[in-house]
Order: C-alpha cells, then sequence, then structure tokens
C-alpha cells in the first residue's frame, strides 16, 4: 500500500479492463515520472471525452452530435442495416471498405450468467428502426462466439417473422474470438460470403 | 486435433523448464477476459472437480485454440500447474455442445443455467467432483440431441446436482418424520414435502400433477416427466427455483432469462 493519492490512482488504473494490481503500479509509477505537459494533456482528453462524446440517437454508435457521422451521411445505403455489438466493431468493419450500409450498436450481447438479457440491449430501438419498411436486408455481425451467435439466434427468431432478408457473416471468422481482433481481409471476405439464416 | 506442444513457461524462475502437466477431461463452464487476448476459463473437470485456468491469446480470431474453450464444451485438456492459475497447454474437443446450444435459444438460455448452478454447487476449487462432472455431461448431451424440452431437462439437472450436493429434496416421504406420503406442504428450507402435522407456516401448496413432475424429474423418469401439463411444469419450475435459491443463499442470475 502506498500513502493516498499514489494509492487512488494504483486503485483508479486497476478498476480499467485487462489491467491487473501489478499493471495499474507499472502505469502509476511511470505518470509520476512523466512530464507533467504530457500528463495535463492526457488528463484533459479523458474529461473531454466523457463530456463531449454522446451515442447516436440512430444507432448506439459513439458519436460528437445527435447523429453520428454514418447515419448523417446520405451516400449510405439505406437498406441494409449491419447489427453489431460494440462501437469498436462498427470501426473493424470500416476498415474493410466492403460494407455501404447502416449499423446498429446492440450494446453487448445476450449473457445471461453476467445478468444481460434481450431486454438490457438496444433490441427494441432495432425493432423501431425496421417500423417503416425501409430497412430489407439485416446482417448479424455478433461476434463469432458462444454469446454472439446465441444474440444472433435470438434476434433471427425476432426478425425472421418480419419477411426481411436476414444474414449472418460467413464462417472462416474462426469461432472463439472478439470481431474486433478480426483483420481486414478476412472480415471482408466474410461479408462477401454472408449467408441467408434460416 | 491438438494445439501446438510446447514447453510450459516458469514465471517463478523466469525461463523454460519443465513445470508440472497433467491432463484431464472437462466442460468448460465460464470464460472471463483476462487482459488483451487471454481468457481465465473456469472448468469442471472429471478428476480435479473444478479449475480456474487461463487460456492465453485465445480472443484474437487467429486462435484455432479459441473455439474450444468456450462455455459449454466438452473437451480433453492438458494444463501446466501455475502458481495462482493453472494454464491450459492443449486442447481437443469431444463434444462441440457450444456450437449445437448457440442456435437454439431456448436450449442456450437452459444450458446456461446448468453451468451456473454446477459452478455454485461444486464449491472448493480441486476436489474431485466426478458425479456432478458425469451429470452436467449427461445434461448437456439431451439439451443438445433435443432428447426432452429443453424446460424439463433443465430442472431435473438442478434436482440431482442437489441431491449430489447433498441437499436431496424429499418429493414423497415428509422430509421431517419420513410418514409416507403423497403430502400436500412443500417448505424448500425443510427439504421438500411436509406431512400435516409437520407442516410448516409459509409453505407452498402445490398441485398434486406438480409433485409427482418434481419426483420424476429428480429419478429421470422421462415418460411420466414428459407427460406432465404446462401448468405443473411452470409450478415445478418456480419450486425448483426457491429450493435452488435456499440452498445456494443467492439465487442464480441466469435463471431470470430462461427462455422455456
Ligand atoms: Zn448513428
Ligand atoms: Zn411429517
Amino acid at each position: 500500500m502506498y500513502e493516498g493519492v499514489v494509492q487512488d490512482l494504483i486503485d483508479e488504473l486497476g478498476r480499467l479492463p485487462g489491467i491487473g494490481p501489478k499493471s495499474a503500479q507499472r502505469i502509476a509509477f511511470y505518470l509520476l515520472d512523466a512530464d507533467p505537459v504530457d500528463v495535463r494533456r492526457f488528463a484533459d482528453v479523458l474529461i473531454e471525452v466523457k463530456e463531449k462524446v454522446r451515442f447516436c440517437a440512430t444507432c448506439g454508435n459513439v458519436a460528437e452530435s445527435e447523429t453520428c457521422r454514418i447515419c448523417a451521411d446520405p451516400r449510405r445505403d439505406q437498406s441494409v442495416l449491419c447489427v453489431v455489438e460494440e462501437s469498436k466493431d462498427v470501426v473493424a468493419i470500416e476498415r474493410t471498405r466492403e460494407f455501404r450500409g447502416r449499423y446498429h450498436v446492440l450494446g453487448g450481447a445476450i449473457s445471461p450468467i453476467d445478468g444481460r438479457g434481450p431486454d438490457d440491449l438496444r433490441i427494441r430501438e432495432l425493432m423501431q428502426r425496421l417500423a417503416d419498411g425501409a430497412i430489407t436486408e439485416i446482417i448479424l455481425a455478433t461476434d463469432p462466439n458462444l454469446e454472439g451467435e446465441a444474440t444472433a439466434t435470438y434476434l433471427t427468431r425476432l426478425l425472421k417473422p418480419l419477411g426481411l432478408r436476414v444474414t449472418r457473416l460467413a464462417s472462416g471468422l474462426p469461432v472463439g474470438g472478439d470481431l474486433e481482433y478480426a483483420d481486414e481481409v478476412t472480415l471482408g471476405r466474410a461479408f462477401e460470403g454472408r449467408r441467408t439464416v434460416d | 486435433m491438438y494445439g501446438a506442444a510446447r514447453t510450459p513457461y516458469d514465471e517463478r524462475h523466469g525461463r523454460m523448464v519443465p513445470v508440472a502437466l497433467y491432463r484431464d477431461e472437462a466442460v468448460v463452464l465460464r470464460t472471463q477476459k483476462l487482459g488483451e487476448a487471454d481468457r481465465i476459463v473456469t472448468l469442471l473437470t472429471r478428476h480435479h472437480g473444478r479449475v480456474r485456468a487461463v487460456a492465453k491469446g485465445v480472443r484474437r480470431t487467429s486462435s484455432r485454440f479459441g473455439s474450444r474453450v468456450e462455455p459449454f464444451m466438452h473437451v480433453d485438456l492438458q494444463l501446466a500447474e501455475g502458481r495462482t492459475l493453472d494454464v491450459i497447454t492443449q486442447v481437443e474437443t469431444l463434444d462441440a455442445y457450444a456450437g449445437r446450444l448457440g442456435n437454439d435459444y431456448g436450449a442456450y438460455t437452459c444450458g446456461t443455467s446448468m453451468l451456473e448452478s454446477a459452478d455454485r454447487l461444486v464449491g472448493e476449487d480441486g476436489h474431485p467432483a466426478a458425479q456432478q462432472y458425469l451429470l452436467l455431461v449427461g445434461a448437456l448431451r439431451a439439451l443438445a440431441d433435443r432428447r426432452h424440452p429443453s424446460g424439463l431437462i433443465l430442472d431435473s439437472f438442478l434436482l440431482r446436482s442437489l441431491a449430489i450436493a447433498g441437499y436431496a429434496p424429499s418429493f414423497d416421504t415428509c422430509a421431517r418424520c419420513g410418514l409416507a406420503g403423497p403430502h400436500r406442504a412443500f417448505n424448500p428450507g425443510a427439504g421438500g414435502m411436509l406431512c400435516a402435522d409437520c407442516r410448516l407456516p409459509g409453505s407452498d401448496n402445490p398441485a398434486p400433477e406438480t409433485v409427482r413432475l418434481l419426483a420424476a424429474l429428480l429419478s429421470g423418469l422421462w415418460p411420466q416427466a414428459e407427460a406432465s401439463g404446462d401448468r405443473a411444469r411452470r409450478e415445478a419450475s418456480g419450486l425448483v427455483a426457491a429450493y435452488l435459491q435456499w440452498h445456494l443463499e443467492r439465487g442464480l442470475r441466469s435463471l431470470d432469462y430462461v427462455d422455456r
């Protein structure tokens, strides 16, 4: 245990995802040694990100205004919607340049063991977006792991009766991974080869 | 197919040295993210009870290993003993229940509750729990093969797992005095059905059909269990949940999401 504010910093860092107590201590001492200007810039960015960044009212993606850049772009195909778990998946798919439609960010995957069910995701918002009939194809791009698969299964059951074309990213994405780690080529191919689910 | 064998790295000595390896069969109960690309995997093994181990690099989509350490997977694996957590060094699929349950939402939610319950009922890490292991493997197989309605498989599993853990409920004779049944009152804290003399205030009065269903689920009498109606099934799952909650102190989180 360290005194006062140093320990507070270690505790705060330790609450970040993927940071254990040892890493937290290492980062804390790195910051103590660092140039005050650099640390100030880092602190400002942390404050700014919480103040400025909002979530798009339409798709749930991170945005700097009411509507995100993608939803506001009139050149994007309005008839195709790609459903992903998180904003970072939007970034991964955008990098492939294979997809010209719009997105819907669920905010995670169904995981009963973590106390996260369908009502905790932005599924109601998804159904509202489908109400006017403009969207004719839904691509389910949840993670290629068990929870992503189960979420896609749940959504398929919900969407099929609406008469939409529902597709799932093609395999080639190894099972068990996080979508954000897929390389552009593999992910791009997965889009081209997406299959209709029944 | 096995992953590439490698010499385990011993953190204490900071070099490649042989450390104790062991091999076992297991069902993956749950996984948690660790660092950038690793996972902590909770396993119910045949010989070593519950084991928590690290699976390295499995969240990268380039990992061929990742799909084998997902919840529901039935695997044959090799582990290296570590200071705090063991490390999975090789893993082979015995049965890919994950793939077979992920495409049936109802079965997936029932299976998830089975995994959570096994995690909670097996107790301390490292203590052999072969009976619980065999029960879980059998229940997952029944679920994946769609042998019976998913909800019935779940309730049967929960009752039998409780029985193995030493909390066998009594659905026929009185749980307090042993008087032959059938009886009318059910009380989770007293251990099941109670006769008119032993009846405690606050007991439930389930329908006789529900009590017969519960007894059938506990004994694995499937023709009888499947002959039950929807009302009895609903009431039975409520009582199983109450019984489980009593013995686990806090209930299972996933039980609220079961899609029967
Ligand atoms: Zn948007
Ligand atoms: Zn009695």
